[in-house]
């Protein structure tokens, strides 16, 4: 049996690199391309039909929107490149910059604030991994508890937290006055409510995806590598310095990427269910602008050329992961 | 750090075990709190919610919230909603994508390489790109507040797609060359081969599209207007709209929209960890 696949996968593959190179020009080769074009199409057709249809379709859809001005109920009216130069233009009005839509730029900012929190929700995520990787009693039943809060369904995680943040009958700022803090109007206050809505995002995302994908990081590491830095007497810190985290870095560069491209896009379901974007904007993020320019205010081309904008931030954060990709998977 | 040569996990507790013990189960305790705090609340009676000190033990246990939620809404409804459009969404994918799958990885026909490469260019691309339009081809549709409309845009996925196709390509062909033997031809392959060798992969995609139907807002928001349409996580926060500050009630309606979910989670976690290990490896 062994000596049966050795011997059959070369000449399979060699066949399978076929149609590449010989599909043109020859009558009884496009008999067959037919044949295997039958044999295919009905294994592709489902998915191909929704794919062009539901996809495909719609992103050729959406560069179209782009360029127009369209309520949904009076026909699309060609604009050009107008909505783009109302979103991302601006202009110098006396020596100061004057942007043309100037809530675009607050709502980027608010992103980008809020995914200030990617970073201590590694850092956290981590943490809780090199605790699951000791040994102590009970480590299985521990794990799922760390890993519940990232299962459940956000809407009714923003719904909880509205609760526990409620100034003044919520659990946090009863804590909080426990040690003599008087806690703020969390989602009420525009200096608060964005750490509000990274707290809530902490709490369920920390033990999450991120923690189970450094967890299986950890566990790869040879463990002969710590009993010889032991026997060198590295300290408890050097070992994380020298051995886990250069070994971790695969890992550490997948959560960052996937993390950054996760949140340009987010923020829609807390700030729907917290705050309605509010206190004065405070929590919009790009995904609710773009939410509310389509379906409460009707400009759908506005939003579509917003979609567009949203995706080239994160397109320039895929090129730079294949980039720096690139260089990481010589190394390991 | 404990030791690692220790057999057992019991024996030689030392002082410094004993305080990482209770300081990862503090902290484990620390996480879980506000969940059993939302449980704790939706058992208090109305106005015990606010009582200073707070108390973790409802006093007494009033089951009637859970009741009122079902009056106040349509729960069951939206419960049912939920239902069904995960379950189609999450066996229509599984089949739709590892057909194509199939396909892409076992099957030659002429510009099979162009297609898949025109499946990866789109994953690029968010979801809120191709949300306007999909709108607009519902309404051209008549599908707006339709299950149609809930279901069938998320029978189709290029990730999914893309991971079952790498999966079937690291399956030996040998394996398949017996079965066409056998006589069996492209479809006995599919379904007597390949996919019951491609279980890990398939139960990652069915987690993931599951889980994904069953916590999604944003397309069920926008597509359904009814109240009889309403999803759970819809219909959760239009509860929130009426009953602002009822909070019995509204942490009993959260509960009623997470308990499934975390029910599926608690019984199957070893293949939702195996999972994210696959896809992130992988990815």
């Amino acid at each position: 049996m062994k000596d049966d696949q050795l011997a059959l996968s070369p000449v399979l593959k060699a066949e399978e690199r076929e149609p590449a190179t010989t599909m043109k020009r020859n009558g009884a080769r496009r008999g067959r391309g037919l044949r295997q074009l039958a044999t295919a199409f009905p294994f592709l057709a489902p998915n191909l039909i929704g794919f062009f249809l539901f996809t495909f379709f719609p992103v050729l859809a959406s560069i179209a929107l782009s360029v127009t001005k369209w309520d949904l109920l009076t026909p699309p009216e060609f604009v050009g490149l107008e909505n783009y130069a109302n979103l991302i233009g601006f202009s110098f009005d006396q020596g100061r910059l004057q942007f043309n839509d100037p809530d675009f730029w607050k709502y980027v900012w608010n992103t980008i604030f809020l995914m200030g929190a990617i970073p201590l929700a590694m850092a956290g995520s981590l943490f809780l991994a090199i605790l699951l990787n000791g040994k102590f009693p009970g480590r299985s039943i521990l794990r799922s508890i760390y890993f519940l809060p990232s299962m459940c369904v956000p809407v009714a995680v923003y719904m909880l937290w509205r609760w526990l943040l409620n100034p003044g009958t919520g659990l946090l700022n009863w804590v909080l006055s426990y040690v003599g803090i008087e806690g703020p109007d969390w989602l009420g206050s525009t200096t608060w409510s964005k750490p509000a809505l990274m707290l809530a995002g902490l709490w369920a995302s920390v033990g999450g995806y991120n923690m189970i994908l450094y967890l299986a990081g950890l566990q790869g590491i040879p463990g002969e590598l710590y009993e010889a830095a032991k026997l060198d007497g590295a300290a408890p810190w050097h070992r994380f310095r020298y051995i886990t985290w250069p070994l971790l870095a695969p890992t550490t560069f997948f959560i960052t990427v996937t993390s950054i491209i996760a949140g340009l896009q987010g923020g829609f379901d807390a700030a729907y269910i917290m705050t309605n974007g509010g206190p004065a904007g405070s929590t919009t993020t790009i995904m609710f602008y773009i939410y509310n320019s389509a379906f409460q205010w009707m400009k759908m081309g506005y939003a579509a050329a917003m979609a567009w904008v949203l995706f080239t931030m994160v397109f320039a954060i895929t090129l730079l992961n294949w980039r720096v990709g690139g260089r990481h998977a010589q190394f390991f | 750090m404990p030791s690692s040569s220790d057999k057992s996990r019991w024996r030689g507790l030392t002082p410094g075990r004993i305080v990482f013990t209770l300081f990862v189960w503090g902290l484990g305790f620390t996480m879980l709190f506000p969940l059993l705090w939302m449980i704790s609340t939706s058992l208090k009676a109305p106005g015990k919610e606010y009582i200073m000190p707070p108390s973790l033990i409802p006093d007494p246990v009033h089951w009637r919230n859970y009741l009122e939620v079902f009056r106040a809404m349509p729960f069951g409804r939206f419960l049912f909603n939920t239902c069904l459009v995960t379950v189609a969404v999450t066996f229509g994918q599984a089949l739709t994508c590892s057909m194509a799958a199939f396909a892409f990885s076992r099957l030659k026909f002429p510009g099979r390489d162009k297609i898949f490469l025109l499946y990866l260019t789109t994953l690029m691309i968010p979801g809120v790109v191709t949300l306007i339009p999909l709108f607009v081809i519902m309404q051209y549709f008549g599908w707006i507040d339709t299950y149609q409309a809930l279901i069938i845009p998320g029978l189709f996925s290029a990730y999914g797609t893309f991971l079952l196709r790498q999966f079937f390509l690291g399956i030996p062909l040998a394996l398949e060359d017996s079965a066409h033997i056998d006589g069996c031809g492209p479809w006995g392959v599919y379904w007597n081969v390949i996919l019951p060798l491609s279980k890990p992969a398939l139960v990652t995609l069915i987690i993931f599209t599951f889980m994904g139907a069953w916590r999604d807002f944003l397309w069920p928001l926008v597509i359904t207007n009814s109240l009889e349409m309403r999803t759970l996580t819809v219909g959760l926060s239009i509860f929130r709209g009426a009953y602002v500050s009822d909070w019995n009630l509204m942490m009993a309606g959260s509960c009623l929209v997470m308990a499934p979910l975390v029910f599926v989670f608690l019984f199957n976690q070893r293949f939702f960890v195996e999972g994210i290990q696959l896809t992130g490896i992988k990815g």
